[in-house]
């Protein structure tokens, strides 16, 4: 990290009527940082960066581009320019028209707007598009329209909202690393708001991750996986197992399973959660001295499977994961133990939730017989992480 | 009007005609409808065009290109030019005035919006003719527009402002403004906003955003506006009759008054049909201008 940040934003606040956006935002962006705004819907991550753009207008704070102050600013005279949920590209206007709509704007000369619209184009691989209309093209193009035009004045600040929402999987999957590459390329700073988490871990150096208004943890994309500082962080990053109980000093006491060693600051006594990644919990037949329990179902992933597993005295299914494919079937009796495990404070007002995301990928490997029960355990799992799950009884799989 | 690409298979022809047909039984209705109410009569006004008139009204069955011949005597073709001009002045300031209306309207919150529509199209449930009427007693020499001018001093002496081609501006502009707001509301109202945001991100002053991108994409708004508002201020006669005290004569007033009065019917459906014609010519362009703003030139 630089000692000079790109970008600041200082105890923004932003208010709609009697509802707070945002709570006393602040946070620092780096030159050349690939950054992302990552949170659920309505957590404040796009009033942040309508507030950057110039859109909206915090009640209090101080956001500033290299120590140009942004928020006296009107939208057109900020040096941010921003890729569009929905592109917003200009229908009546075509492909080249649309990328040069910002140097003509600016008043640049026709030849130099000819070079660097071509240029754009080149690095966006849109030339063969040129004098096509925004409604000839498909979602992945439109895509590098919105892109290419955004940043052909070389902005300091990119902002990208939701930029891979509309298009669907396989796309997705290639503009992901077209983004990437283009920031290294033109050297830009992005700022990416997300709701995804995959897409802001693969894609971000830091991510900020909101939730209410608030930033719950700043942090890279390996220490939020790896130490989430709040049990939302925990659930919204990843698959989680979460253990609800009182931190001890070693660990975490979870009623009717005892005690779970993690690593954590809190004070003993306090409401805890511990955080058990299913990587890190070890499911066999042959495995001993943990808990018992009967396998739900499992699911193959193609390069790893995730075993579910029924443990009694737990409202939900602790999330295993093993490479590749796994033997053990539905209903198998097997041991399960615990690897590294973190805690995070748990406020005890909250009701509680079993957070364990099945990825929406799974392809379950369980006999055809088994499938109608598939079914509602997917349906409980699948759900926003935070949200309760109903706890299942305890033989589901008799 | 159907496009058929060359490379069209007999199969996909047929499977396309097929398609067309299946709309048949909704079409239906409406066509017959508008064959026996529509197609007929101008038919029938076709035909009358090229006999001679009967001395009472009703046709003499003798061939005659004499009508069509009449319409290029400069009585006429004045009348014509005067309705265009005035139809187009009409035109023009129902779009001046119209368009600030329908951009603040498109701009209210959705309560307000509803109110703002609501006053737009309220004089439409008042009688036209009473409507018609109200104009006569503000504008007539001790109407209240005079009495108003004299008191406040700008003048001494009435002016007169009834029965002038002005008066029978104000009066179809009055009559066919909401005509103009309502198409241009719809066009501005369905604007994506984050449009405006993209040119304002971009660099565009707030001026530069609504001339480059609000401006041209409300354009198909705009001339269906002006259709609406060209169409019948042109073949309007009551206006003209009532405010413009028939000293002004429009091309509906001629017709009118050939059926009516002069009992040249042949005539009178001459000077119909050519008015049906102009105004079809008038909207086969806008069509055309309107396709072409939103679609782009046709591609190569």
């Amino acid at each position: 990290m630089t000692a000079e940040p790109l970008l600041r934003v200082d105890g923004v606040r932003a208010v709609y009527g009697d509802t707070v956006a945002l709570h006393d935002i602040s946070l620092d962006i780096a030159h050349n940082e690939f950054f992302a705004l990552l949170g659920p819907s309505g957590c404040g991550k796009t009033t942040l960066l309508r507030s950057i753009a110039g859109f909206e207008t915090p009640a209090a704070g101080r956001i500033t581009v290299d120590g140009l102050d942004l928020l006296p600013l009107p939208a057109h005279k900020r040096p941010v320019n921003m890729m569009f949920q929905s592109y917003a590209l200009f229908p009546h206007l075509s492909v080249e028209k649309n990328i040069a709509y910002g140097l003509e704007a600016e008043g640049v000369g026709r030849a130099e707007i000819r070079a660097r619209v071509g240029e754009v184009m080149e690095v966006v691989r849109l030339g063969h598009l040129a004098k096509r209309r925004p409604s000839q093209l498909s979602g992945g193009q439109r895509q590098r329209v919105a892109l290419a035009r955004a940043i052909i004045k070389r902005p300091k600040l990119l902002l990208l909202d939701e930029p891979l929402s509309a298009l669907d999987r396989q796309v997705r999957a290639s503009m992901q690393l077209e983004l990437k590459r283009l920031q290294h390329e033109v050297g830009l700073t992005f700022v990416v708001v997300t709701h995804d988490q995959e897409e802001a871990m693969s894609m971000a150096d830091r991510i900020a991750v909101l939730n209410e208004g608030r930033l719950e943890q700043l942090a890279t994309p390996q220490e939020l996986y790896a130490e989430p500082a709040s049990r939302f962080v925990a659930a919204f990053i990843g698959t989680a197992n979460l253990l609800d109980g009182e931190a001890t000093a070693d660990g975490v006491a979870v009623p009717g399973l005892g005690p779970v060693p993690a690593s954590h600051g809190l004070a003993a006594g306090s409401p805890a959660t511990a955080v058990v990644r299913p990587e890190d919990v070890t499911v066999g037949t042959e495995v001993s001295g943990g808990l018992r329990g009967t396998v739900v179902d499992t699911y193959f992933l193609g390069g790893a499977s995730t075993i579910s597993v029924e443990v009694p005295g737990l409202p939900a299914p602790l999330l295993a994961s093993v490479h590749g494919a796994t033997r053990l079937a539905r209903g198998a009796d097997v041991g399960v133990t615990f690897g590294r495990a973190t805690a995070v404070p748990r406020d005890p007002s909250q009701p509680p939730s079993y957070g364990t995301t099945i990825p929406t990928t799974a392809i379950p490997v369980t006999d055809a017989a088994a499938a109608a029960d598939m079914d509602e355990a997917a349906g409980n799992a699948t759900g926003v992480p935070a949200a309760s799950a109903p706890p299942r009884s305890q033989d589901v799989s008799a | 009007m159907t496009t058929t690409t060359p490379q069209a298979t007999p199969a996909v022809r047929a499977q396309r005609a097929r398609r067309g047909l299946a709309a048949a039984p909704f079409l239906a209705p409406g066509v017959l409808f508008l064959i026996v109410f529509m197609a007929i009569p101008v038919g029938l006004l076709a035909f009358y065009t090229f006999f001679k008139r009967g001395r009472f009204g009703g046709l003499v069955f003798e061939f005659t290109l004499d009508n069509w011949a009449k319409l290029a005597e400069p009585l006429y073709v004045g009348v014509i030019l005067q309705s265009i001009g005035l139809a187009f002045i009409v035109t023009v300031l129902a779009l001046l005035l119209g368009y600030p209306m329908a951009y603040a309207i498109a701009g209210l919150s959705p309560k307000w919006r509803t109110v703002a529509l609501i006053a737009v199209v309220l004089p439409f449930w008042t009688n036209f003719l009473i409507r018609t009427y109200a104009w006569i007693l503000l504008l007539n020499n001790a109407g209240f527009v005079n009495q108003w001018l004299q008191a406040i001093g700008i003048t001494d002496e009435p002016i007169s402002m009834l029965y002038t081609p002005q008066a029978i501006v104000v009066g179809l502009l009055y009559m066919y403004l909401p005509l103009m707001v309502l198409p241009l509301y719809a066009s501005l109202q369905q604007l994506d906003p984050s449009l405006r945001e993209a040119a304002t991100n971009l660099g565009a002053s707030p001026w530069r955003a609504f001339r480059t991108v609000t401006l041209p994409l409300s354009l198909p708004g705009a001339l269906t506006g002006c259709i609406f508002v060209f169409v019948p201020a042109m073949s309007n006669f009551v206006i003209p009759e009532l405010i413009g005290g028939g000293k002004t004569v429009m091309v509906g007033n001629l017709v009118r008054d050939q059926f009516y009065e002069a009992r040249d019917w042949p005539f009178g459906a001459t000077l119909a049909l050519v008015l049906t014609m102009l105004l079809v010519v008038v909207i086969v362009i806008q069509a055309a201008v309107s396709r072409r703003v939103t679609e782009g030139p046709r591609r190569g």
